[in-house]
């Protein structure tokens, strides 16, 4: 199967892999609505939506009814709902922009995993190869520009609706954007900068942070170093990037575009049915991609536990089919993304929102110094150490 | 009452960065995700009901068999919403409840106007109509939610009598002393 793969053409291979990941990112999106409103009722004290089953499904006598518990099938209930209710336009959009902001917030949220390694495999000279759709070597940077076009999305929405709440919710949501890439840009500097050299290639791949995690224990010295995931290192890295991953994501405490206490839906107050529920679909991918990159910055990507690299586990598993290699990482990857799709959830329900000049101050009097400072601090602790 | 003015202390540095208090926020929400959800499931799991609750009014049968409702009209008259229709009609001779005033002819309870405040059991002078357990009454047409006579009866069933009024003055008109 492995060689069957290898000895197509690359245009296949690529449509194979960009399928394939649509193919996880959409349904791990349609679930995420779902795993929402399971968290939010358990912790309010419900047990959540567990009604809908769907007839074969309830003839299986153990697995059926614990399905319909999780409220499994509640996915499908949405999704077809969203589907087939009536798209309603309103006569006083702009409609060519209503209709196209939708799409366009579905586009960044997709084309950033082109640039996120989610896996990898272990070749027969024992290198760890990353496993991505496309290895480009600006890797971070790729990630940034394009994740950041998701806003004009929302301006877009919030402009072509052609009503008050809507228009505030997209100036929100451009001004919590700049706000807020600053310090997220500002805060991963210092990643780089410790797993860089002056004259190395791909200095802004994501593969080579990895790697620098994937290190061993090797006794009290600067070389165990490697093992220690950054958000250990650089805690205060890791909190500014996930402050600005909340904000940039729209999640509580930073969901200012949206925030129904104050304007109705948002930017989405005028939209409803399919493209509504493409807002969120592209939502929940941008804190999916979000989520990773965080994963593969700050928690050691595909490595299991800080000090146990991914090459000892296959080692000590004995396996050696790139193929296992390459789903146990994913899986690795996808469970640790998985638990920061939980802690937004959680925080969603823990912090309430932030007024806007809140968000403003936090944004540009505390992120902004913070960052500046800690990128200081580490520029001159690294060059103190390697120089 | 005096005023007292509160000190407010200034906000510690740390107090003022959030994380201790959101790490607090973080551990009350998990323990709440862990603990047993407080939701009632309700059409398997049902509500216990509390004695004196008001639910759906019904007719109640004395245990002699004898339908309580002498048709006086009262609680049609007493009910705000008017929800309540009766047409008394007589009691035939032949009848064992022959010594009875009267009864209802037809008696319906429109549930759609229905506000279980409980007027009805209050007025009735002849303890037949009473506000029982059952809180749950639908329907697909406006007709369903009336209740008729028969229905009533059937919802009510039979109660307990303490008094049994008519039998007891029955007995007194035989033994001839004015009814008294």
């Amino acid at each position: 199967m492995v060689d069957f793969y290898s000895n197509l053409h690359p245009v296949v291979q690529g449509v194979l892999k960009g399928l394939a990941v649509i193919m996880v990112i959409f349904p791990i999106g349609g679930v995420c609505s779902l795993a929402e409103r399971k968290v939010s009722a358990w912790i309010q004290g419900r047990p959540g939506p567990n009604r809908a089953i769907v007839p074969w499904a309830a003839w299986i006598p153990v697995l059926g009814p614990f399905l319909q518990r999780l409220g499994l099938f509640h996915v499908m209930a949405d999704g077809g709902k969203m589907l087939f209710k009536e798209d309603a336009l309103p006569g006083h959009v702009n409609k060519f922009y209503f209709v196209l902001a939708p799409i366009i917030a579905m586009m960044p949220a997709l084309t950033t995993v082109t640039a996120v390694p989610f896996g990898a495999y272990i070749d027969a000279a024992g290198r760890v190869i990353p496993l991505a759709l496309a290895h480009v070597d600006i890797g971070m940077l790729a990630v940034f520009a394009v994740s950041s076009l998701g806003v004009y999305s929302l301006i877009l929405a919030g402009w072509a609706s052609n009503s008050k709440y809507p228009f505030l919710g997209g100036v929100r949501a451009s001004a919590q954007l700049i706000s807020y890439e600053l310090s997220m840009t500002l805060s991963v500097i210092p990643v780089f900068l410790w797993v860089n050299a002056p004259g190395r290639e791909a200095t802004l791949g994501l593969d080579r942070v990895v790697e620098f995690q994937s290190g061993m224990w090797q006794g009290f010295s600067a070389a165990s170093w490697g093992g220690v995931w950054f958000v250990f290192l650089m805690p205060v890295s890791a909190f500014i990037f996930l402050t600005a991953l909340f904000a940039e994501t729209n999640r509580q405490p930073f969901d200012m575009p949206e925030s129904e206490a104050d304007l109705v839906g948002g930017f989405h107050t005028e939209y409803g049915a399919f493209k509504w529920g493409l807002f969120f679909v592209a939502e929940y991918a941008h804190m999916l991609i979000g989520s990773g990159v965080f994963t593969l910055l700050f928690l050691g990507g595909w490595n299991p536990l800080p000090w146990i690299p991914l090459a000892q586990v296959v080692e000590w598993l004995g396996a050696t089919n790139p193929i296992v290699v390459g789903i146990l990482s994913i899986a690795i990857f996808l469970g640790k993304v998985i638990a920061m799709i939980f802690f937004f959830m959680w925080v969603r329900w823990t912090v309430p929102r932030f007024r806007y000049d809140q968000v403003m101050e936090i944004g540009w009097k505390k992120l902004l110094p913070l960052s500046i400072g800690n990128l200081l601090l580490y520029a001159i602790a690294i060059a103190f150490i390697e120089g | 009452m005096a005023i007292v003015p509160l000190e407010r202390k200034p906000l510690t540095f740390v107090e003022r960065t959030y994380v201790p208090q959101i790490m607090a926020g973080l551990k009350t929400t998990w323990q709440h995700l862990v603990r047993p959800k407080e939701t009632l499931e309700y059409p398997e799991q049902r509500p216990a009901i509390p004695t004196g609750y008001r639910g759906v009014p019904t007719l109640v049968k004395d245990p002699n068999g004898r339908e309580k409702c002498v048709s006086c009209q009262l609680c049609e008259f007493v009910c705000p919403p008017k929800a309540i229709r009766i047409i008394p009609g007589e009691i035939p001779p032949d009848s064992p409840h022959g010594h009875v005033e009267r009864a209802p002819r037809e008696f319906e309870i429109d549930m759609l106007r229905c506000i279980y405040c409980g007027m009805c059991e209050e007025v009735c002078p002849e303890e037949a109509i009473f506000l029982q357990q059952k809180y749950s009454m639908t329907g697909y047409t406006r007709e369903e939610m009336i209740n008729n006579k028969e229905r009533l009866y059937e919802l009510g069933g039979t109660l307990p009598d303490q008094h049994f009024k008519w039998d007891k003055k029955k007995h007194a008109e035989e033994a001839g002393n004015g009814g008294h």
